[in-house]
């Protein structure tokens, strides 16, 4: 190859070529391209129509009461009776579980991609075996949250309940996070620290700042898992027909009352589980546009 | 320790010491591995007190590790040896090594700006790139950041451009601009030295222009390195060049000198753009 001239080569080279976008290229470039369009639209079909339904349904069976008043003892044999206990008991399990889960994942998170540069074999590792842990589906934590509970004798409650949910989705907060401060451009952090930052004012007052959408991202998957997650709290918060006023109160949660509602024999109250889904809808609704509002406010400083 | 018997001592280690005066870093017998790659190999330099020293050479030679030694950003990257070390002089405390293992790299880092090829602003607005740098080191109030800050961007031809839109994020300036801010940044945490890793090589004529008059300007008030592969702006601003070649320093001589009368064989080849 060596000795032929640039003439040569590029006609070698030309030899080879196949006509662009016709013939087979062409087709395949249709097959591929009308796959990709069925996918899209089964995806938004398929979504529109939970969508569509959990609406349409929910809103017919939904009234105000359900949002003020609590289960009581018979609101799963249709003798009336809201959800307020299970939204409540709801947004205190995820909001705070994912608050705890933000503090720690957050520090994990910098500790990786601002402390641990140096060792790209233990940082490998480690995000291997967050991968992994995040494929763990989240039963197999309340079981662990409940055998603990039992082998120390603690009775079901909240605070558990907080504590199970924050470690299931620390995985999925951590490696969100982290994903987006591999982005950060070295460049970046070698100016800030040859200013003479320390590395805790690179993380705090950079990489934070840098990645703020990207944490807010982290933030909206991981509670969208705790909210919408019935599993892992099933055994370790108990239930509670009232809303939960202290954290070693039991509490019910919204996926777990959808479960009950639709198991229940009454048609009615069979029926109010759509109602339930549709204010589980909301509420990631509404949390995700305000983090949509927030994260747009530091978009625009990001360095690329 | 005075000055002469430190002088004394940076003679010694076999270290070339092409001036007169004060020099402020000794690199004494420097060599890094990159796993086993052999990148920097016995560099022994002199680089003299509020002057501006220019390293050239030919791509691949170890211009920018040896700048990232200086203010210890290899401790960034995985799997570099260093032996030999770096002194930095300081009039109250004498000789600071740059690796050793009660360095304090915070210090040692606010003593030495570096101002990297492509520009990288802060993710914050203008403003508060600047004030940044003050806030690392001290507390002011709103007024005396508001000069400060009014200063620092005078000092590099910014404020006219800015002033109107100082809460805008420092993102939307264009590179020429961003380059300038950096500076700004830089002088703002008050160094003693700026390393410059070819800071006018991403800037179009007229901001590469610009940034070269404000070095030649600071380098009244400080010590300055600066990498650079265009040999014109070499022999109009630099003080002493320092040529490299392949990880090894080939001389260090005062500019004039050098571009006039070269002594190695390399250095001759270079100049006449051989290596290019
Ligand atoms: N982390 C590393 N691992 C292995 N080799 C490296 C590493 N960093 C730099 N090198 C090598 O060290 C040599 C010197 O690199 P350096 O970036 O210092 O060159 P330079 O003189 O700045 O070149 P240029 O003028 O192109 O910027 C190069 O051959 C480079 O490939
Ligand atoms: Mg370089």
């Amino acid at each position: 190859m060596e000795q032929r001239s640039l003439a040569e080569v590029r006609a070698l080279v030309k030899s080879h070529e196949k006509p662009a976008r016709t013939g087979r290229k062409l087709g395949e470039e249709i097959f591929f391209r009308s796959l990709m369009n069925i996918a899209s639209v089964l995806i938004v079909g398929v979504m529109g129509v939970i969508l569509v339904s959990i609406f349409y349904k929910g809103i017919s069976t939904f009234s105000w009461s359900m949002l003020t008043e609590d289960m009581g003892s018979g609101f799963y044999l249709n003798r009336g009776g809201g959800i307020k206990n299970a939204i409540v008991g709801s947004l205190y399990l995820s909001l705070s579980a994912t608050l705890l889960a933000l503090v720690v994942g957050l520090a994990c998170a910098l500790c990786m991609n601002v402390y641990m540069v140096k060792f790209p074999k233990l940082l490998n590792t480690a995000r291997f075996l967050l991968d992994l842990i995040w494929g763990v589906p989240s039963i197999i934590y309340g079981a662990f949250g409940f055998s603990l509970m039992v082998f120390f004798g603690v009775k079901t409650s909240l605070l558990a309940g907080i504590i199970t949910v924050a470690l299931f989705i620390l995985p999925i907060m951590i490696r969100a996070i982290d994903e987006v401060m591999k982005t950060v451009p070295t460049g970046l952090s070698e100016s800030v620290l040859s200013m003479g930052s320390t590395r805790s004012e690179l993380s705090y007052k950079v990489y934070v700042r840098q990645c703020f959408p990207g944490i807010v991202t982290a933030v909206l998957l991981a509670f969208g898992r705790a909210v919408g997650d019935a599993a892992s709290v099933l055994y370790v918060t108990g239930e509670n027909s009232k809303t939960p006023t202290s954290l070693l109160d039991n509490a019910t949660t919204l996926p777990v009352a959808i479960y009950n509602q639709i198991n229940s024999p009454y048609a009615a109250t069979q029926d109010k589980a759509y109602a339930s889904a549709f204010v589980l809808t909301l509420i990631i609704l509404l949390i995700s546009l305000l983090s949509r509002y927030i994260s747009k406010r530091y978009q625009k400083y990001r360095i690329y | 320790m005075d000055t002469q018997a430190m002088d004394a001592k940076m003679g010694a280690g076999g270290s070339a010491k092409p001036f007169e005066g004060e020099g402020i870093i000794r690199v004494d017998n420097l060599n890094l591995y990159a796993g086993k790659t052999h990148i920097l190999k016995n560099v022994n330099i002199e680089i003299p007190k509020n002057k501006l020293t220019v390293i050239l050479g030919p791509s691949g030679c170890g211009k920018t590790t040896l700048l990232k030694c200086m203010n210890r950003l290899t401790d960034l990257t995985p799997d570099i040896k260093v032996s030999g070390n770096i002194y930095i002089r300081d009039q109250h405390t004498g000789e600071l090594p740059v690796f050793g293992a009660k360095t304090d790299i915070v210090a040692l880092r606010r003593k030495m700006g570096l101002l990297s090829q492509r520009p990288f602003p802060l993710p914050m607005n203008i403003y508060n790139n600047i004030a940044y740098g003050l806030k690392l080191r001290g507390k002011y109030t709103r007024a005396e950041l508001n000069d400060l800050v009014e200063y620092y961007l005078r000092q590099v031809n910014l404020w006219e451009e800015v002033k109107d839109r100082l809460r805008s994020p420092a993102v939307r300036l264009s590179i020429g601009q961003q380059q300038r801010l950096c500076l700004a940044r830089g002088l703002a945490v008050n160094p003693d030295i700026i390393l410059a890793d070819e800071p006018t090589s991403a800037l179009d004529p007229v901001s590469s222009e610009a940034i070269e008059k404000q070095f030649a300007a600071l380098s009244k008030d400080f010590t300055l390195v600066m990498v650079t592969h265009v040999l014109r702006q070499a022999r109009r601003i630099a003080d002493y060049v320092i040529f490299m070649y392949l990880g090894e320093v080939i001389e260090m001589r005062p500019a004039q000198e050098f571009f006039e009368d070269p002594r190695e064989e390399q250095t001759k080849k270079y100049l006449s753009g051989a290596f290019n």
